[in-house]
């Protein structure tokens, strides 16, 4: 018997491709959630593996929420066009048109409403399965999910009441209206992903990269100027060199101070950070202890 | 920082283990410690846990409420299912399975424990081995765990004796002996001061054996997979179908033990027939071998028709195919077992309508002792036989964890109602 090497991110992206097709293998009409952010890159790829020469038996969707960073918009459908595979969007805009999302302000943060949008599209195309790209490192209530994460036909998420899973044998089955989230880089963190990035040479958009932007400093974290973010009153605009680790909701999406140029400068920050990604990105996790549980609850990604 | 030159991203193995203990035992201390002394904690959960530390009116960091999740759990200081934990030295990557050690502890122990490596056994060494560290080593045992820590906690407590330890070691090899646990290392620490933790620390310098983090980055699991039967389940067969491809039919699957080399000849089961490897295809690139747990996709040098669900086996290996055996079983569902429906098992990438024909005993996950039993409850443990509607391979479990293992579904609520493990030996 000779012996080889496999290492840990061997081993996490030959579970993930196991998982996707579990996925395609059993579920009826599964669909892979991309935003064009470095999760769901790491999920493109994982799909390539696991079905090239093949097409993807599944097509790609965004939920968008309008207020993304137009280099990742550009980025989603250069990388959705590059594979040849089909990509929905479907915009949270016509939910509010439909009177479906009621927000206090058109500068509020839309995360939280992607629910809503998201479900209406599951409900349009019938599907029983959404692959996505969240980790277990990232949060709190993402430790305690399952991978293949059972949704009632509300879409809703009950923690007390979770399938068991056990060694690598996935239940997959559903009744009509009901479906499955399925997260097959559950395992890695957030430095695996960036890891997995250098070792595939894959691209990712521009804004993770070090980059002068003008932002304000408030307490919540350096926010970047946009048509959703002014600097009010006795706030002063600086121009610094930041980078994003998360792409989501323009409104609420910091970035860091960083001079990181390349992958391996990402990585080597990562290594030494010392502030969870959601921590130093996300304001809308750091309303309650619990946000990011309610939201799921709720029907959330 | 020197983290940057401790963790080197090339080459680090994937260690998943799970720590077994009761609420009292410092299991939540004993994996915040090792989060903590392993730099794998952040800032702001840091500042967090420190806010409800005061909140809750006392002092410091308690490092137990690292390893807290929900909202309602934390309204109620309990944890109520499986949660995972990630952190990373030089030398290995860690998945921590964190279980909560109340009344349905059977079924999440077992839930934990199915993909871990490695257990870690916490016993308080005031009390000494309890009725439910026995549980903990016989479910560790029956899953088959290939390596066991028996962490002996508190140290601080019983002055750091050396004799109280070895009276703790004596004890629990005693009843161990019983047990199929090949791998067992007795540690004593204190979680709450770090020793033998991450750091030795100069209290106990009378044990010369290694930290548990030695112990979690050095231990050999290259053997913790069977490297020598083949077993390659399809998952997904590959018919591009385009000009190029047109007579292309990946079979893609991922290797469940042994390993494959090109020119290899196979036989499918449970039809038998038989062929040759013609192509290894890791994605894109051709290789002359693979083995397990790689996910990859083969071509065969006949036309045979073969779909998901078949399996792929050396032609020199003939192992049981049957629509009858034998398995211990771990009833997880609040619904009891009715021997009279039917149900379904999935057992790799195979599903069958199944029937529980009989219960031969179960299983007093306290006493070892074997009872009658017509029925079974949430976190029975039972030793059945199975009929199924199609043949399976039946691997012995002992002997391959991947094929050997299977889960049962309820057709009428989708719940996965129980785990299996094929037993041919009939114990």
């Amino acid at each position: 018997m000779s012996h080889h090497t496999f290492t840990h991110l061997d081993a996490l992206e030959s579970e993930a491709i196991h998982i996707m097709r579990e996925v395609a293998a059993e579920c009826a009409n599964p669909v892979l959630l991309f935003s064009g952010g470095k999760d769901s890159i790491v999920l493109l790829r994982l799909a390539e593996k696991a079905f090239r020469p093949g097409r993807f038996p599944f097509p790609l969707m965004h939920i968008d929420t309008e207020h993304n960073f137009p280099e990742v918009i550009e980025f989603r459908d250069y990388r959705a066009k590059q594979l040849g595979e089909r990509l929905i969007v479907r915009s949270m805009e016509d939910s509010i048109k439909k009177g479906r999302v009621v927000l206090r302000s058109e500068t509020q943060s839309r995360n939280a409403f992607q629910s809503v949008t998201l479900l209406d599209a599951i409900a349009e195309f019938k599907f029983d399965a959404c692959i996505g790209g969240a980790r277990r490192d990232e949060e709190k209530a993402r430790a305690k999910e399952r991978i293949f994460s059972f949704r009632d036909e509300f879409g809703q998420w009950d923690p007390k009441n979770q399938r068991p899973e056990l060694w690598d044998i996935y239940n997959t089955r559903t009744h009509p209206g009901e479906n499955i989230r399925v997260f097959p880089i559950s395992n890695w963190t957030e430095l695996d992903v960036w890891e997995y990035i250098a070792r595939e040479e894959l691209e990712v958009p521009s804004i993770y990269f070090a980059h002068k932007r003008d932002v304000i400093r408030r307490v919540s974290g350096i926010l970047p100027i946009s048509h959703l973010v002014q600097p009010q009153a006795g706030e002063r605009t600086e121009n610094i060199m930041v980078r994003f680790r998360t792409v989501g909701d323009m409104s609420c999406t910091c970035p860091v101070e960083s001079e990181a140029n390349t992958v391996d400068e990402i990585i080597a920050e990562t290594a030494m950070t010392r502030i969870t990604e959601r921590g130093a990105t996300r304001m809308d996790d750091q309303t309650s202890e619990a946000s990011m549980e309610l939201r799921k609850k709720e029907g959330y990604f | 920082m020197s983290i940057i030159e401790k963790i080197s991203f090339d080459q680090t193995e994937l260690l998943r283990f799970i720590t077994a203990g009761s609420v009292d035992d410092g299991k939540s201390t004993l994996i915040g410690r090792l989060l903590h002394d392993s730099k794998s904690i952040f800032e702001d959960q840091l500042t967090s846990i420190a806010n409800t530390t005061q909140k809750r009116g006392l002092q410091g960091v308690d490092l137990s409420l690292l390893t807290d999740g929900l909202q309602a759990e934390r309204e109620q200081g309990i944890t109520i299912d499986v949660a995972y934990r990630y952190f990373a030295t030089p030398k290995r990557k860690f998945i921590i399975a964190d279980t909560p050690g109340h009344e349905q502890y059977t079924r999440n122990m077992v839930t934990g424990a199915s993909t871990a490596n490695l257990a870690v056994i916490l016993i308080d060494a005031r009390k000494g081995v309890l009725t439910q560290s026995r549980r903990h080593a016989y479910l560790a045992s029956l899953v088959g765990i290939p390596h066991l820590v028996v962490a002996v906690n508190k140290m601080d407590l019983v002055d750091y004796s050396q004799a109280v330890f070895e009276k703790i070691c004596e004890d629990f090899s005693a009843f161990a002996v019983n047990l199929n646990l090949r791998n067992i290392n007795y540690i004593p620490m204190s979680a709450l001061n770090g020793d033998m933790v991450v750091e030795r620390g100069d209290r106990l310098d009378w044990y010369q054996g290694t930290t548990l983090m030695d112990l979690l980055e050095t231990v050999s699991i290259e053997d913790d997979i069977n490297r020598d039967d083949f077993r390659f389940p399809i998952q997904w067969v590959c018919r591009p179908q385009t000009k190029e491809l047109h007579d292309f039919r990946g079979y893609m699957g991922r290797i469940e033990s042994g390993s494959i080399r090109i020119g290899d000849p196979v036989t499918v089961l449970p039809s038998g027939l038989t062929s040759r490897i013609k192509e290894i295809l890791k994605f894109e690139d051709p290789v002359d071998e693979a083995f397990a747990p790689q996910s990859i996709t083969l071509t065969i040098e006949d036309h045979l028709d073969i779909s998901r669900g078949d399996l792929l086996v050396k032609t020199n290996d003939s192992p049981r195919v049957s629509k009858e055996f034998n398995a211990m079983l771990c009833w997880l569902s609040e619904q009891p077992l009715d021997t009279a429906r039917k149900y379904l098992v999935k057992q790799t990438t195979r599903i069958a309508k199944a029937v529980i024909s009989k219960i031969d005993y179960r299983v007093d996950v306290n006493t070892m002792d074997r009872e009658t039993a017509s029925s079974l409850k949430m976190n029975d443990i039972a030793h059945v036989g199975i009929k199924v509607q199609l043949p399976l391979v039946c691997d012995d479990y002992a002997r391959n964890r991947a094929t050997g293992s299977f889960i049962i579904i309820d057709e009428s609520s989708n719940n996965t109602v129980a785990a299996g493990m094929i037993s041919v030996s009939g114990n």
